[in-house]
C-alpha cells in the first residue's frame, strides 16, 4: 500500500519506470550495481493479494466541489486518486476509449501487459470517477464554460517530433512518427511492418519501436542514432534488451536525406561524425570526413523526441505560455496564471516520465484541494518532515536487518526469446518470484536508518573508527570543509554528499563521518561502549494527500 | 562483543601499499573483547603500521600469553604464524621463535598481568637477552578477565570501581625495561593512534628488543573516576616528550613537523627515524636521564609518553651469540651435518 500511496502505479512502474532511483542507490557507491528497486516494486505489486480492504473509503456524500481532469494519463489518474477520498466530484476527459494515456498507447504489451495496466487504472476509476472517454478536447474555452471549480491539465506531450530533411515529404507513406505508430499498434490498427526498418532516435521510444518492429515481422531492424552510444537517452537496460533481441544500434550518424525513387523509399543517407571534447570538456560533434553512408530501408520510424502541444488552449484565456510553448507555472503549486487551472505530467514542464508525473500530480492535488477550500495554495501547504526513532532492541539487536549482504544483483528471469519474439503480447520479463525478490531486497543498505552521534557520550576510544568496514569515520581537528574532506582517513570526494560533523569533543577534535559510502551496518553502534552511536530509522514525509500526516519532530 | 562479522566490502578508494594490499588485508576476525576496549585500538594500530610499512602479512609471528591482551593477536594479521602460550611465558616461546627463524617479524603482545605479575621473571630475562622483536604490553592496570582486581601496574592510591584504593606501589614496566638493557623503550596510549602507529613502525624496524608500554583503558573495570588508567585521566595527564616518525628510505623527506627540535636516527635498512622533541630538555639517548625524567614526572602524577629511550647502536641476541645467518629451517644437510673432517677439527681444538 505504501507503494500505491506514493507511486500510484506500482505494477506499471515496476515494469516501465525510468528508474531515477537506481543510479541514486547507495549500493552504486559501495560497489557497482544498485538494488533492483524497480523490479522489487513489481514483485510487491505482483504478490500483493487482495488489497480491497486497505483501499480508502470514498465518501458517498460529496463535498460539493467539481474538478475536471483533462487527459486520462498517469498524471490525471494520480490526481483523481488523491482527490476522490476527500469527497470531490471528479470528471476525467480523454479522447481515448479507455484510461491510461501514453501508458496504454505508447508502451508495448511485451513490456506492460494490458491486464496490469487495466487493474491499476481501474483501481482509480472505480473510486467513482466520472469518465468522459472518446471525448475530443478541442477547446479550453468550452471546458471552462462547464463551470468546474478547478481544472487539471494532464494531456501529456502528445506530439512526436518530425525530421525535416530532403525527401521527407516525397516518401511520407513510408515514414511514421514513432509514438503514433506505437499507438496504432497498441490499438491494433497496425499489425505488421514489412521489409527493412530503420528506427531513428536513441531514446526509450526508439527502443520500443525497434522491438515492436521485430515482433511485427520486419525483415531487419536497425536503430541509427545521431549521437554517441553513451549519451543516448534510452535507459541502459532498454538498450541491452534491444541488443539482446539482435537489433544493432549504430551511433554517430546524423541523417542527411531520405533517398527515394518516385516516392518509393530506398533508404537514408547518413553523415559520419564523432564526438570530440572541446576546450570546456563538453562533447561536440565533428564530421570524421569519411564518405556519407547509405543504408537501405523500406520503412522509417522517427523517435527523435516529443513536444508539448496544446493548440486547443486558446491563448486569450489568461493561461500564459513561455517561449518554448510550455505553460507558465509556479514550480511548487503547479498553478497556471489562471488561478483555477493547474498542470501536471508532461504537459507541465515537457516530456519526463511516469514517476515524475505521479510526483507532480501529488503536488497539484494538494494545490487543488487548498484552492477549493479557499486556502492559499502556497502558504498553507503541508511541510515536508522527518521523524527519527531508535532501532535498538537490545544487545546486538536492531529492528532492521543490519547485516551487509554480499550477493550481486539478481537478474530478472525472462521468457524464452523465441516465444517472446513471436507474440507481441508475451511479456518478456517474468519478474522476480517471492524468493528471488526477498534475496534481492536483502541487498538494500537501509538508507532510512541513520547513524546518530551524541558528542557528550563519546569517550574517543576509536572503536567505531576501527570497526567501520568502509573507513568512513575519522576523529580529527576541525577545519574548513575542503580541508576537512581531504584530511579524512579516505578523502571524501563526493561533494554532493554532506559530511556529518560533530561538535568539538573533549580532545577538541571532531568526529567526521563521510556519509557517502555508509552501509548502515550498525557496527559503529555495536562497538560503541557508551551508546554515543545509535541507529535511528528516519521517515521522510513528502507532503501528499494520500499519506496521512505523521507527528513531526523536525522540519526537513 | 559483536556477533556480526565485519563485512569484506571495502571502500573503493582505499589506499594500497607497495604490495598492493590495504590495511584490511592485515586484519583478523572481529574481536570478542568488550566494545570500546583499548586493546582493539592497539590491534588496529598494529594493522595500520604493518600495512604502511608494506610488510608481507604472512611473514609475521605473533606470540602471546594469557589475558585479554593476549587474545588480541587473533584479531590482526590473520595470515601469519601465531602462538598463544602459557600465562606469563610468552618470552620463552618468543625467544625460541626468534632463534629458530630470524627472518620472521616477531610481535609479542602481553598484558600487565602477563608481564608484570606472573611473568615478571620472564619479562626481565627477555629484555636482558635482547631478542629481536617488538614487545607490546596492553597495560590497563586491572585484571579484566577475572572481573577487575588491581594488577601490579595499578598506581598506588588509584581506586577500583567501588572506590576502594590500591595500597601497593606499582611496577613501572618502562623503567624496568630501561634498567635491564632494552634498546628501544616507548610508552603510548591506545586512544592516540597518531603517536602509537609511528612508534609501532619504528619498533618493528628496530634491530633488537623494542618495548612499547601502551596504556589501554579497560572500559568494563578501569575507566571510572579515580582510575589512573582511564581515557579521561590519561588524556589529562599525558606528557609527550619525543614523537617518532619512521621515514622509509625511498620516501621523500618532507618537513611538516610542529616546531621543536628534531633529530634523525638512521636505521640499518636505510630508513630514518625522525625524533621530534616536545620537551626540549629531554634526550632519548640518555638512559639514566630518561629513567630519572620518567620517574620524577610519575611522582607528580604525569604520564610520560613517546619514544623514551633509543640506543642507536643496538645489537640483538643473534649478534651477541654469533648465531647462524640463516633461519634454521633453511639450513640444508651439508650445513647441519658437516661430516667427519669438521668433527675432527672441533675435537682437535679441545686438545
Amino acid at each position: 500500500m505504501l507503494n500505491w500511496d506514493s507511486n500510484v502505479f506500482p505494477g506499471i512502474l515496476g515494469r516501465t519506470c525510468d528508474r531515477p532511483c537506481e543510479p541514486a542507490c547507495r549500493r552504486v557507491r559501495a560497489e557497482d550495481t544498485p538494488v533492483a528497486i524497480c523490479r522489487l516494486k513489481r514483485v510487491a505489486a505482483d504478490y500483493k493479494g487482495d488489497i480491497q480492504r486497505y483501499l480508502p473509503t470514498i465518501p458517498s456524500t460529496k463535498n460539493g466541489k467539481r474538478v475536471a481532469l483533462l487527459g486520462a494519463g498517469p498524471a490525471s489518474l494520480a490526481v483523481a486518486r488523491d482527490l476522490m477520498p476527500l469527497g470531490y466530484e471528479v470528471h476525467i476527459f480523454d479522447r481515448g476509449v479507455a484510461g491510461g494515456g501514453m501508458m496504454r498507447s505508447q508502451i508495448p504489451a511485451f513490456r506492460l501487459p494490458e491486464k496490469v495496466l487495466n487493474e491499476e487504472v481501474d483501481l482509480v476509476l472505480d473510486m467513482g470517477v466520472e469518465c468522459h472517454f472518446d471525448y475530443e478536447i478541442d477547446s479550453m474555452k468550452n471546458m471552462l464554460s462547464q463551470q468546474f471549480d478547478a481544472y487539471f491539465i494532464g494531456t501529456g506531450a502528445p506530439r512526436g517530433r518530425d525530421l525535416d530533411i530532403p525527401g521527407r515529404n516525397e516518401c511520407s507513406e513510408h515514414i511514421s512518427i514513432g509514438i503514433d505508430w506505437l499507438s496504432s499498434v497498441a490499438f491494433e490498427h497496425v499489425d505488421s511492418i514489412k521489409g527493412k526498418v530503420i528506427v531513428l532516435g536513441g531514446g526509450n521510444t526508439a527502443m520500443d519501436c525497434c522491438r515492436t518492429s521485430r515482433r511485427l515481422g520486419a525483415e531487419s531492424v536497425h536503430v541509427v542514432v545521431r549521437s554517441g552510444f553513451e549519451v543516448m537517452k534510452a535507459s541502459d537496460w532498454e538498450k541491452e534488451d534491444a541488443m539482446a533481441e539482435g537489433i544493432p544500434i549504430t551511433n554517430n550518424r546524423p541523417p542527411l536525406e531520405f533517398v527515394h525513387e518516385n516516392g518509393k523509399l530506398k533508404g537514408i543517407l547518413f553523415q559520419c561524425i564523432e564526438q570530440v571534447e572541446d576546450e570546456n570538456g563538453r562533447l561536440k560533434s565533428v564530421p570524421t570526413g569519411e564518405p556519407d553512408v547509405f543504408m537501405e530501408a523500406d520503412h522509417v520510424l522517427l523517435a527523435i523526441g516529443q513536444e508539448n502541444y496544446c493548440p486547443w488552449i486558446e491563448r486569450d484565456l489568461g493561461i500564459a505560455f513561455d517561449k518554448w510553448d510550455c505553460p507558465e507555472l509556479h514550480e511548487e503549486t503547479l498553478q497556471s496564471t489562471l488561478d483555477n487551472v493547474f498542470f501536471g505530467g508532461d504537459s507541465a514542464f515537457g516530456p519526463e516520465n511516469i514517476i515524475q508525473a505521479s510526483a507532480l500530480a501529488h503536488k497539484a492535488a494538494i494545490s487543488i484541494d487548498l484552492f477549493c477550500r479557499g486556502k492559499d495554495v502556497l502558504k498553507d501547504r503541508p511541510v515536508a518532515g522527518l521523524r527519527l526513532s531508535s532501532t535498538k532492541m537490545g544487545m546486538h539487536e536492531w529492528s532492521y536487518d543490519s547485516n551487509y549482504d554480499e550477493s550481486v544483483r539478481h537478474a530478472v528471469p525472462q521468457v524464452d526469446s523465441g516465444l517472446a519474439l513471436r507474440d507481441i503480447k508475451v511479456e518478456v520479463e517474468l519478474g522476480f518470484d517471492e524468493k528471488l525478490g526477498l534475496e534481492e531486497a536483502q541487498r538494500c543498505l537501509n538508507c532510512d536508518v541513520q547513524t546518530v552521534f551524541t558528542e557528550q557520550l563519546c569517550i574517543e576510544c576509536d572503536a567505531c573508527v576501527d570497526i567501520c568496514p568502509m573507513d568512513c569515520i575519522t576523529f580529527t581537528p576541525n577545519a574548513e570543509e575542503t580541508e576537512l574532506r581531504a584530511s579524512l582517513k579516505i578523502p571524501a570526494e563526493n561533494i554532493e554528499q554532506a559530511l556529518y560533523v560533530s561538535e568539538a569533543l573533549k580532545t577538541d577534535r571532531v568526529m567526521v563521518k563521510d556519509e557517502d559510502v555508509c552501509l548502515h551496518c550498525g557496527l559503529c553502534a555495536e562497538r560503541c561502549p557508551t551508546n554515543a552511536w545509535d541507529m535511528q530509522t528516519s521517515v521522510i514525509q513528502v507532503p501528499s494527500l494520500a499519506v496521512p500526516s505523521l507527528p513531526l519532530t523536525e522540519e526537513g | 562483543m559483536t556477533f556480526l562479522a565485519k563485512p569484506s566490502v571495502r571502500h573503493r578508494k582505499l589506499k594500497l601499499n607497495e604490495l598492493g594490499l590495504s590495511h584490511r588485508d592485515y586484519e583478523g576476525p572481529v574481536s570478542t573483547l568488550c566494545a570500546g576496549c583499548g586493546h582493539d585500538s592497539v590491534s588496529a594500530a598494529i594493522t595500520t603500521a604493518c600495512a604502511e610499512l608494506s610488510l608481507p602479512p604472512h611473514r609475521f609471528a605473533k606470540i602471546s600469553g594469557i589475558g585479554c591482551s593476549s587474545k588480541t593477536p587473533s584479531y590482526f594479521l590473520d595470515k601469519s604464524h601465531g602462538f598463544n602460550s602459557v600465562h606469563g611465558r610468552m618470552p620463552s616461546v618468543a625467544t625460541g621463535t626468534s632463534l629458530a627463524n630470524r627472518d620472521l617479524h616477531l610481535i609479542g603482545v602481553s598484558g600487565d598481568g602477563d608481564s608484570a605479575s606472573i611473568g615478571l621473571g620472564q619479562f626481565a630475562h627477555i629484555v636482558r637477552r635482547r631478542i629481536n622483536m617488538l614487545y607490546i604490553v596492553d597495560n590497563n592496570g586491572t585484571y579484566g578477565l577475572t572481573k577487575g582486581q588491581f594488577s601490579a601496574t595499578n598506581d598506588q592510591g588509584s581506586t577500583n570501581k567501588r572506590g576502594v584504593p590500591n595500597l601497593y606501589a606499582s611496577i613501572d614496566l618502562v623503567s624496568v625495561a630501561m634498567q635491564l638493557g632494552a634498546t628501544f623503550v616507548a610508552r603510548s596510549f591506545s586512544g592516540d593512534k597518531s603517536q602509537l602507529v609511528p612508534l609501532i613502525k619504528a619498533g618493528l624496524k628496530h634491530p633488537g628488543f623494542a618495548f612499547i608500554d601502551v596504556i589501554s583503558p579497560c572500559v568494563a573495570f578501569n575507566n571510572h573516576e579515580g582510575s589512573t588508567k582511564s581515557y579521561n585521566y590519561v588524556r589529562d595527564h599525558d606528557s609527550q616528550v619525543v614523537n617518532a616518525d619512521l621515514v622509509l628510505p625511498q620516501a621523500e623527506i618532507t618537513t611538516n613537523y610542529a616546531p621543536g627540535e628534531q633529530e634523525n636516527v638512521t636505521m640499518p635498512d636505510g630508513s630514518i627515524l625522525r625524533l621530534s622533541k616536545l620537551a626540549s630538555e629531554y634526550d632519548p639517548r640518555d638512559r639514566l636521564a630518561a629513567l630519572n625524567y620518567v620517574q620524577s614526572k610519575a611522582e607528580v602524577g604525569e604520564i610520560v609518553t613517546g619514544l623514551l629511550y633509543i640506543d642507536p647502536d643496538s645489537s640483538d641476541c643473534h649478534t651477541i651469540m654469533n648465531t647462524t645467518e640463516q633461519a634454521l629451517n633453511e639450513l640444508d644437510e651439508s650445513v647441519l651435518c658437516p661430516g667427519e673432517a669438521s668433527l675432527a677439527e672441533i675435537n682437535a681444538s679441545f686438545r
